[in-house]
């Protein structure tokens, strides 16, 4: 097990935590950006969706695993980027200027909802965007004049100073830019007073407010970082799928958006990468058992769903800490070997209500 | 001018007034213990100080200004930390992270520079990590540095906390029952730092205490509550000798 | 005038379906502290079994209901002590998700055995209609008000004043120490998600004729979340006053404003609760002390 020995208040301030890190993490970097030479493009246009999920779950993982706010409709904020992102194209905005004004537009929503909703704890909080999610949907549905309603509206191909994004490679190289800047965005705020400021938020309202801490302000900067992240996503999940129509933001995409936190591992970036691979490989996973399971069930539609439902519990009851944890725990196992015990992961329950209010 | 005073402070919960027409003042630099039975007040006081809860009547005072109705976590940058009867520290991280909690209210940067980690960022970063450290070498933390909260043992997390209350600069100090759960060596130490943030920090100290010893050995004045109303106030000695803080404790028949 | 009275028993009996499922996930929060949000999906099992035995085994309507109630509470104290019960202590973040799976996995196992297709259910009630000047009352919505009412009045007084109602609530404050206190804690929250399936299955049988049984019915159970959100969390009279006025609400704006409104209506009264009183009509609120 490698200690590492601090003499600079640099080390634990620096993103990486030795040199060998920033080796791996070049190496990644090297990977991602070559990738495209390697694989063909069918693989290359799910990494780009992979890229996508990221990105959204960047922003889930911030408003759950790190100020402690669970949103149920994420989703929404989706479908805001996305179609606001479309109708900016339709108008004639350039791309460059189009996207993040569509991001921009979801994250203002959600500062402005999220305002109101700080005074909300728990389940109360996770109704309340469910409500809201709701009502966006409505509205998807019925401005039909705007958003096309049922009919759907065509989303334009993406042009960069001049350049089509028409190609899976193009488009592949603008998700990773992308991804990588919002990675680096979140990382940093992390690290910083913001993040610290969340962080406390999630643990205890109470001493962060006697440290100082404006409860209201960063909880709905929170929810407006994290709404701003989705509708990133969606501007781009708008190219992706090049037609939008408002069953696509439905309440499974924001219970695959918490499935992705919940599985990746709850509070950590790399969780957020790991739930979105997840997340992308399922649908694959399950196509090709559909060719091993009987007839009856593998032509159901709904099969995906239930496989979520199934996938859910099975990870909320035995692997609480997602994939993240179950890696940490694996190298844990092998740093310490012969002498790891599981009881060293095992985290205290509360059974008094007032310890689980916060 | 005090440093901090209460005018007819009085907060009632439904029918029951848990502060009761309650006046004082605490005067800078001095270490001022309140004491009482259960259930007389004591956090209440505290409470209504970290503005957790809004009086039904009177005024707070705090350096020439009217706290009364400010918004509780302004109450830090004014000048206030405190630390909590049942500790209210951040379970899952490291007594280092929590301890820079403090610093928050001297931040510099705001979230868009925090989110490009700007070179302002950057030494903000180590002007907070470098006041941090010079707290817990004063509580002599480091040693716990890296450990998580919750691998920690009651009396070192009592610690922690006040660190994180010194790490924001305050004025003012409330430390709630900060000997609860200490042993008589921890009880000990605990005096010599309470004497310390006094003397060489200059701090003003409010604090809530059932361990009269401690109370005797550290405080200026105390002031002894029962039932949200002053029955006392003067020296340790002057206090502990008053008839109706012997029958508020003992009862009637000594 | 007519017209507006019409529309408002419509809404009161739509509001009391509503209210019946509210009525479960009241019942779970009250004492587990846990917010069922599978409660629509077992409502859709229930509906889908009463239909089967009624419809496809040509059982009678009495019987078949009764059945259907007796096999959902086996099953959701099943689904409490298999799934639920591991969950105790946890933090709420993995309730709600634990909650949704279950809803999502009973939805697919009924698109397995039922495929997607809406089914109808004839009533004893289907044919009738009540005529009080001139007021057009159909049996139907006669039979989901009497039934809500029967529920609620059978419950409220179990909870409130048996030991067994009491012994309930304690658990709810504090596990351990109920535990500690000899109560069955275990059991009676097995005990409670099968008296709320049973309840869940009553309003999906009573609701069937008014609506499509398909297994998407689920959904309603997120108008009966307004429904609990405004008459309080932890209210048994509180579920079905919530329920009610949001039916009616609904029902009042579906006439009022374009359909677009009707149909998040509950929604925007739920947030508009939330944010002002967000423990609802009955509920108490709740503060931790420091």
């Amino acid at each position: 097990m490698r200690y590492v020995f601090k003499t600079r208040y640099e080390q634990d301030i620096n993103l990486w935590k030795h040199v060998g890190d920033v080796f791996w993490y070049a190496l990644l970097i090297l990977v991602a950006l070559l990738l495209p030479s390697a694989i063909s493009g069918y693989y290359l246009s799910e990494i780009s969706m992979l890229l996508i999920w990221v990105i959204g779950g960047l922003g889930t993982m911030l408003l759950a695993g790190y100020s402690g706010q669970i949103s149920l409709g994420q989703a929404a904020f989706v479908g805001i980027g996305a179609y606001a992102h479309a109708i900016f194209l339709k108008a004639g905005i350039p791309f460059l200027v189009s996207l993040p004004m569509a991001a921009g537009l979801a994250g203002l929503v959600g500062f402005v909802i999220g305002r109101p909703l700080t005074r909300l704890h728990g389940i109360y909080l996770a109704i309340g965007t469910l409500a809201f999610a709701s009502i966006m949907e409505q509205v998807f549905s019925h401005w039909d004049g705007v958003t096309g309603g049922h009919r759907g509206l065509a989303v334009a191909v993406p042009q960069l100073i001049g350049v089509s994004l028409d190609t899976e490679i193009r488009f592949y190289y603008l998700c990773l830019a992308l991804t990588f800047m919002c990675t680096l965005g979140v990382l940093n705020w992390l690290r910083s007073p913001t993040g610290r400021a969340l962080v406390a938020i999630r643990d205890s309202e109470v001493a962060a407010k006697s440290m100082g801490v404006n409860l209201v302000h960063y909880k709905a900067s929170a929810f407006g970082a994290s709404a701003f992240l989705c509708g990133l996503m969606g501007a781009l999940l708008a190219h992706k799928i090049s037609y939008l129509s408002p069953e696509i933001f439905s309440p499974l995409m924001s219970i695959q958006m918490l499935t992705l936190v919940v599985v990746g591992g709850l509070a950590s970036i790399h969780g957020v990468f790991f739930g979105a691979a997840f997340i992308v490989m399922l649908p694959v996973l399950i196509g090709a058992l559909k060719h091993l399971l009987p007839e009856a069930i593998s032509q159901q539609p709904a099969i995906e769903p239930g496989v979520y439902g199934i996938l859910l519990i099975l990870f909320v009851l035995y692997e609480p800490t997602g994939m993240y944890g179950r890696w940490q725990k694996i190298k844990y196992f092998f740093a310490v070997f012969p002498l790891y015990k599981a009881a060293t992961f095992k985290k205290q329950k509360t059974y008094m209500r007032s310890e689980r209010l916060k | 001018m005090s440093l901090l005073a209460l005018e007819s402070l009085t907060l009632s919960f439904g029918g029951i007034k848990a502060v009761d027409d309650l006046s004082f003042s605490v005067e800078r630099g001095e270490i001022f213990t309140i004491i009482g039975p259960n259930g007389s007040g004591k956090t209440t006081i505290f409470n209504l100080l970290s503005r957790f809860y809004n009086p039904s009547r009177g005024r707070i005072v705090f350096d020439g200004e009217d706290i009364t109705e400010m918004p509780a976590h302004t109450v830090a940058v004014r000048g206030i930390a405190r630390t909590f009867q049942n500790i209210e520290l951040f379970e899952s991280a490291s007594v280092l992270r929590n301890i820079l909690v403090g610093t928050h209210v001297h931040r510099s940067t705001n979230m868009l520079q925090d989110m490009f980690f700007t070179p302002k960022t950057r030494s903000a970063e180590k002007g907070s990590r470098l006041h941090a450290e010079v707290i817990m070498d004063f509580l002599e933390l480091q040693a716990y540095r890296d450990s998580l909260i919750r691998d920690l043992p009651y009396g070192i997390r009592k610690i922690v906390e006040i660190a994180r209350a010194l790490c924001t600069r305050p004025k003012l100090l409330l430390l709630d029952e900060p000997s609860s759960g200490l042993n008589v060596e921890e009880t000990e130490d605990l005096a010599f730092w309470i004497q310390d943030i006094k003397r060489d920090l200059a701090i003003t100290v409010l604090m809530i205490e059932h361990n009269m010893s401690l109370v005797s050995r550290v405080s200026d004045r105390v002031l002894a509550l029962n039932s949200g109303r002053v029955l006392a106030m003067g020296s340790s000695f002057e206090v502990q000798q008053h008839p109706e803080v012997i029958r508020a404790y003992l009862g009637d028949a000594v | 005038m007519t017209e507006i009275l019409q529309l408002t028993v419509t809404g009161i009996a739509v509001g009391c379906i509503y209210g019946l499922v509210a009525l479960g996930f009241v019942l779970i929060y009250k004492v587990g502290e846990v917010v069922n949000f599978a409660q629509g999906d077992i409502m859709m099992l229930g509906a889908m079994l009463a239909i089967t035995f009624i419809v496809s085994f040509k059982m009678n309507y009495w019987m078949g209901l009764g059945l259907a109630v007796v096999v959902m509470m086996v099953v959701g104290a099943l689904i409490d002590m298999i799934v639920v019960r591991r969950i105790v202590g946890y933090p709420q973040f993995a309730i709600v998700m634990l909650t949704l799976g279950i809803g999502f996995v009973i939805r697919s196992v009924a698109s397995f055995v039922w495929g997607p297709n809406a089914r109808t259910l004839s009533t004893p009630f289907s044919a009738g209609m009540w005529n009080i000047q001139g007021l057009a009352i159909s049996h139907t919505y006669i039979s989901l008000i009497v039934g809500t009412m029967l529920l609620c009045t059978v419950l409220y007084p179990v909870f409130k004043y048996t030991r067994v109602g009491q012994a309930m609530q304690a658990a709810s404050e504090n596990q351990l120490a109920a535990y500690y206190m000899g109560i069955p804690v275990k059991r009676y929250m097995s005990l409670v998600w099968a008296i709320s399936a049973g309840v869940a299955t009553c309003a999906g049988v009573l609701l069937a004729p008014v609506t499509l049984v398909d297994v998407n019915m689920g959904s309603i159970g997120l108008k009966a979340f307004a429904a609990a959100v405004v008459g309080g969390f932890g209210s048994i009279p509180g579920a079905l006053i919530g329920g009610i006025v949001i039916g009616l609400v609904e029902i009042l704006a579906g006439v009022a404003l374009d359909a677009a409104w009707r149909d998040s209506s509950p929604f925007v009264v739920m947030l508009v609760v939330l944010l002002v009183r967000p423990q609802g009509i009955f509920g108490s609120s709740v503060r931790k002390k420091v």
